[in-house]
């Protein structure tokens, strides 16, 4: 088990900091390909979301420098960088990503749409190959795992969602929100969720502005709101109280000269803008005009970490059950890891066996059935024999920590070579050498 | 004996400048309960002291104490409006303060008397009186609430989740209750100037309008300030930090009007 993590989130670094190393969508599987030629790195994948942005690996010999990787692939400086960073290994490795999936190290702790993020990137890394052996039965447990927290505890129920929590801010800035008009830029998962919350609240109507025009339409129906024209943007924009914006715009998309002609063209009736991107969509200049009201994503955390303190408990029964998950799936994957090691071992004696009944076959002369079935049982019982104690032992030493000792052993007493998962046969001396090379 | 029950009234205002204190400070739904409770109770006494004001059979509505006890009622009466309709008590921050100080003075002493037997037109003078004191009430109400609207802006703009947000009412809230008092005001204001004007013109001892008297310019002034701010907010929207310096000059210049009072030479009290 030799997994590695490192990465920033909400609670490590400030959105200033996330900004610079959000991924964009197209740009993970290029990431991903970065990773997995980057020495020491056997797989890796990156999760990718407003929140977070962290990679994860499975490396040769759970020392590979992936700082070094942040700092190139972002061209940051350690010591921009390195403060806000958090990183970890093995087990805890183990631990933090059934945390993220189960949604227990959430800004809203609790909430349903960061396992979808996290499926996404899984899928998005095993269909460029980065993700194959150990990552990946990493990462189909996570899965599992957030899907027991999520039945066996209320830690998803009653979901004060960044939604209500938008809600509840422009009910203080608007009192009622009946007649109110939402606009939507850029049609993500959780801008829609934000307005259906908006729209139950009394919200009268909704426009949709997308890059993809087609992808407005259908989250407008849905609503029975209006597509806009992503060039029509800045001309509608103004007839909406409540804008949610989360598009993967690289730049603020609103600055303050169309902060200016909006109040100016609403005869200053104030904004609300919900800007869930990172990257941020509205810049911090425009959120100074009078008027227009900013909340990005921190200052959302800002506002729901008391209801946070509400689910602590619930938090509590479901980092239990992640701890007993965490030993289960150490001890499964180290078994895993002897296993190729007794395979071949098998393979090993079987070919032995066979050579020998072949070569004293001739001296025997002509068998009779019975004869046969007595040679063959004979020579298995004893390979089987033989063979007991050291299977036993190898599967025991698995569950510790002399696991690679034991197998490193074996393989040198009886000259194996153990197959890899994807049929290729990978000589021991390859990943030295790859090791060696950092 | 009215100043009695002035003084009775000013004691139930006096638990209402303590709440407009603590208020900004915590948030207390008790309190304010009992701060509406006592505010109440103190309009009652007031208005006792009023009628009997009118009852004493002789006409001394145009006094200055009598005048400010009667500003101080009308704006009550403008919070209580507010309260009806908005179940907000936090305009009280600004009118609490005023309408104590407003009874406090005019509970001090007896009063001196307007020259009001020299005005031949008593009818006009009640008018004039009445309106523009409505007038006044409600520039004070939209003082306060753009003050109220200056805070909960800023606490909104700062981010952080206090008290105070729970006690002031949504922006928007506070804006209409600003925009409604001001549009309100505004028609009072104007007739209550006219009305003055027509008392002045028409009154037999002053005979010619000085029209660079003091109050007559102050008067004015208090009347352009309060169109132009009618008109920004009905044609640009104007709100927040510009609508506060508006309103908090439109509120100066309706007390340097009030304070002419004390050195105009057409518009004054006999000692």
């Amino acid at each position: 088990m030799r997994f590695q993590l490192i990465g920033v989130n909400h609670k490590s670094a400030p959105l200033e900091v996330r900004e610079r190393l959000a991924i964009p969508e197209s740009r993970l599987p290029d990431t991903c390909r970065d990773l997995t030629a980057y020495p020491g790195i056997e797989e890796a994948m990156v999760i990718s979301t407003c929140n977070r942005v962290e990679v994860v690996t499975h490396t040769v010999n759970g020392h590979a420098d992936l700082r070094g990787f942040l700092h190139d692939h972002f061209h940051l400086k350690p010591e921009e960088l390195d403060p806000h960073l958090y990183e970890f290994r093995e087990k805890d490795a183990v631990r933090h990503v059934f945390r993220v999936a189960s949604s227990l190290d959430s800004m809203v702790v609790g909430e349903a749409q960061i396992l979808g993020q996290v499926k996404e990137a899984y899928a998005t890394a095993r269909a460029v190959g980065a993700v194959r052996g150990q990552l990946d039965q990493l990462f189909s447990r996570a899965f599992a795992v957030a899907k027991r927290v999520r039945t066996e505890t209320a830690v998803g129920s009653s979901s004060v969602s960044i939604a209500s929590v938008a809600v509840e801010l422009a009910k203080k800035i608007f009192g009622s929100l009946q007649g109110k008009n939402v606009f939507i830029v850029g049609a993500g998962k959780m801008s829609e969720l934000a307005a259906r919350h908006l729209m139950a609240h009394g919200c009268a109507s909704i426009f949709v502005a997308n890059r993809t025009y087609e992808r407005a339409i259908g989250l407008a129906q849905k609503f029975n709101g209006q597509a806009i024209k992503f060039e029509d943007l800045y001309a509608t924009c103004d007839r909406a109280d409540i804008v949610i914006t989360s598009t993967g715009a690289p730049h603020a998309i609103f600055r303050r000269e169309h902060g200016e002609q909006f109040l100016a063209r609403r005869k200053n009736r104030p904004m609300f803008f919900i800007d869930i991107a990172v990257p941020r969509d509205v810049s911090p200049e425009m959120a100074k005009l009078d008027g227009i009201f900013t909340y990005d994503i921190d200052d959302l955390q800002q506002a729901v970490s008391s209801h946070v303190a509400d689910r602590r408990k619930e938090a509590e029964l479901a980092e239990a059950i992640i701890a007993g998950e965490v030993e289960r799936f150490e001890a499964r994957l180290s078994t895993l890891d002897v296993v190729p090691t007794i395979v071949s071992l098998q393979d090993h004696l079987e070919t032995i066996r066979q050579a020998e009944i072949d070569r004293v076959r001739g001296r025997l002369g002509q068998m009779t059935p019975e004869q046969e079935i007595a040679v063959e049982a004979l020579t298995r019982g004893i390979i089987n024999k033989v063979m007991h104690t050291p299977i036993t032992t190898l599967k025991s030493a698995a569950k510790e920590s002399e696991a690679t000792t034991v197998v490193d052993v074996v393989r040198r007493l009886f000259n194996l070579q153990v197959k890899e998962k994807d049929g290729a046969a990978q000589p021991a001396a390859k990943k030295d050498e790859v090791g060696t090379r950092q | 004996m009215s100043l009695l029950w002035l003084r009775f009234a000013l004691a139930c205002y006096f638990i209402g400048l303590v709440y407009a204190f603590v208020a900004l400070s915590r948030t207390s739904d008790l309190f304010s309960r009992i701060a509406l409770h006592a505010a109440s109770l103190g309009m009652v006494f007031h208005f006792v002291s009023l009628v009997e004001v009118l009852l004493s059979g002789r006409f001394v509505w145009a006094s200055v104490h009598n005048g400010e006890s009667l500003l101080a009622f009308i704006s009550m009466t403008f919070f209580m409006v507010i309260y009806a309709i908005y179940q907000t008590t936090s305009p009280g921050v600004v009118v609490f303060p005023v309408v104590f100080f407003l009874t406090f003075v005019a509970a001090l002493d007896q009063q001196p008397v307007l020259l009001t037997q020299f005005v031949s037109h008593q009818g006009w003078l009640i008018a004039h009186i009445a309106l523009i004191f409505t007038g006044y009430a409600a520039l004070l109400v939209s003082f306060g609430a753009s003050l109220l609207y200056l805070l909960q802006e800023r606490r909104l703009k700062a981010k952080k989740p206090t008290s105070l947000i729970s006690f002031l009412p949504a922006l928007e809230v506070i804006d209409q209750i600003g925009y409604r008092s001001l549009l309100l005001g505004f028609p009072f204001m104007t007739l209550g100037l006219i009305t003055g004007s027509v008392v002045a013109i028409t009154a037999p001892t002053i005979g010619r309008v000085d029209f660079l008297d003091p109050k007559i310019l102050l008067s004015v002034l208090m009347w352009a300030v309060y169109m132009v701010m009618v008109f920004t907010r009905w044609n640009s929207g104007w709100r927040g930090r510009r609508a506060a310096f508006l309103a908090t000059f439109a509120f100066v210049a309706a007390l340097a009007a009030w304070a002419a009072n004390y050195f105009s030479t057409m518009h004054r009290f006999a000692s």
